[in-house]
């Protein structure tokens, strides 16, 4: 698929729900979407374009967390980072493992270090990273303290 | 038969991904696995946050203890997608041989175990052999064997000496006898072929359901290699070719790494000949706010990194993704199905860190008595494999 095709196909599928489209340069893109699209989209990338789940960014910007989904169409070289902005109060978000099988570690990795509930995620109680005594509610990766 | 869980691991703290399987078998039969990783998380993104933008390729360079280029690399180029900048040329071919370098050493050392654990001891003792010329050429570039501090945002640390090119290229077309030999030892002996085709099979599928990289998806027919879908360096000014099979089993991973040995030599020496002469750095001193990704293919796979700056000499956030991490996370699919006796291979045949096989031990899941360890497992794969020889031979 061609470039243009694609950042067109993506904007008509995302449709009102996107807040922000960062054309950044030849071979990286940035789209900020509403999380409630975010299974939608990545459906389209993963299964139509058939493009490779590369991984996801959690990023606490004292404001809000943000998750990237890097997604890379290896054809191309472009990677689609899909960014959806949660809210602090309600950081929850669809999980992708049922779409994709490689989002399962890195959704635990957020979970653990940034406190995201990735709603469907069978197994995000036992610790991934930290150690199995690490205290509840506490996320190294957030910067709000 | 009762079921057994056999641990593998978890860790070796010198090594650079500490991971723990945990099989479960039914007889010889493995049914399913457990991975379980973080072992020894560091917390270097954390870390990252608390270094300088300079000082930040040290701190990445140390995540990897064989592949010590690979973070760095990565690293540079999303500091470099932030900037925007274009780095000069110089700087990308030298950049180029010190990663195509590392493959090389990488890969030996992977095959020289891989050897160990099917119980072709000479092939290990050789082929580390034929890796320490390799490190010879890093100690003459860089003064370091390993973690060679070449990089740096906008550049490279220290320039290569055009004198020191003829004694590069001569050691490394001595070594292309050695892989030929290392090539005749796998295609023509049909017993590492029986201990390694159609085990652990891995399908074109597999490697778009859990996103593998690197010689794990080349070996399934997946064309996937960051140097030439997004090239960058040098990679885009010299000849070279995508090692790819399609059988997806342990032999065709062991393919890909011998026939990438070829062409990493093929790279080095293009590279050597067409290097100009000129600057090797930009002197970057600010990174302004924004947000950049750089990728390298190494030796596992595509390496990862998302770096955001909000305009302080530090990163805001520095996300790190290894190939690994995405490659074991595949051994869910690979190994149930096989024996035990496979299993050592099969884990090892994605290329992770040895430790884990190294530390293994099998213990009854009900008495809690253990049963087998590590030597036993790799004991237990050597000899299926002097079974089959003699069977051969026979």
């Amino acid at each position: 698929m061609k470039r243009a095709e694609l950042i067109q196909n993506i904007k008509i599928r995302c449709g009102g729900d996107m807040s922000e489209f960062r054309d950044k340069s030849e071979k990286r893109i940035y789209v900020t979407v509403k999380k409630e699209i975010l299974p939608k989209i990545a459906a389209y990338l993963f299964n139509e374009v058939k493009a490779r789940f590369s991984t996801a960014s959690g990023v606490d910007t004292r404001e809000n967390v943000e998750i990237l989904y890097h997604f890379s169409v290896d054809d191309i070289g472009l990677i689609v980072s899909l960014r959806v902005v949660l809210d602090k109060s309600d950081l929850e978000v669809e999980s992708l493992v049922s779409l994709m099988k490689a989002a399962d570690w890195i959704e635990r990795e957020i979970h653990e270090l940034l406190g995201v509930n990735f709603k469907g995620h069978s197994n995000l109680k036992k610790h991934f990273l930290l150690k199995d005594d690490w205290p509840e509610g506490d996320y190294p990766l957030r910067r709000d303290k | 038969m009762a079921r057994k869980i056999i641990p593998i691991g978890p860790y070796h703290p010198l090594q650079e991904e500490p991971e723990f399987f945990k099989l479960h078998v039914d007889g010889e039969t493995v049914v399913d696995i457990d991975i379980d990783i973080g072992y020894n998380h560091r917390m270097i993104e954390k870390i990252a946050e608390s270094k300088s933008f300079d000082q930040v390729t040290f701190l990445v360079e140390r995540i990897c203890g064989i592949c010590s280029t690979s973070h760095p690399f990565a690293y540079v180029n999303a500091i470099e997608d932030i900037l925007g900048v274009q780095v000069p040329e110089r700087a990308l071919y030298i950049r180029t041989v010190i990663a195509e370098l590392e493959r090389i050493h990488s890969h030996l050392l992977w095959l020289g175990l891989a050897g160990h654990f099917l119980g072709y001891n000479t092939v290990w003792m050789w082929a580390w052999k034929a890796r320490e010329p390799i490190l010879d050429i890093f100690e003459r570039v860089a003064g370091n064997r390993n973690n060679y501090a070449m990089f740096k945002p906008g550049g490279i640390r220290r320039d290569m000496y055009e004198e020191d090119f003829p004694w590069i290229k001569k050691t490394l077309k001595s070594l292309i006898p050695v892989f030929n030999m290392f090539k005749g030892a796998v295609m023509d002996d049909p017993v590492l072929r029986a201990r390694t085709e159609g085990i652990g099979v891995l399908t074109e599928r597999d490697v778009h359901d859990y996103a593998l990289v690197g010689p794990t998806a080349r070996a399934s027919g997946s064309v996937i290699d960051i140097r030439k879908i997004n090239p960058y360096a040098a990679y885009d000014k010299v000849e070279w070719k995508v090692a790819v099979q399609n059988g997806g089993d342990v032999f065709a991973k062991l393919i890909v790494r011998v026939l990438e040995l070829y062409e990493s030599i093929d790279i080095i020496i293009q590279c050597l000949d067409k290097m100009p002469k000129g600057e090797i750095d930009l002197n970057i001193k600010d990174v302004p706010p924004g947000e950049g990704i750089g990728r390298h293919e190494a030796p596992r796979g595509e390496v990862i990194h998302y770096v955001m700056s909000d305009g302080t000499n530090r990163p805001a956030r520095h996300k790190v993704r290894a190939p690994s991490y995405m490659n074991v996370a595949s051994n869910k699919k690979a190994v149930i199905g096989h024996t035990i006796s496979d299993a050592t291979i099969i884990l090892a045949a994605v290329d992770p860190c040895y430790c884990c096989t190294e530390r293994t031990a099998a213990v009854d899941y009900k008495t809690g008595k253990k049963v087998l360890d590590g030597q036993d497992l790799i004991r237990l794969s050597q000899e299926k494999t002097e079974k089959l020889r003699r069977k051969k031979t026979a």
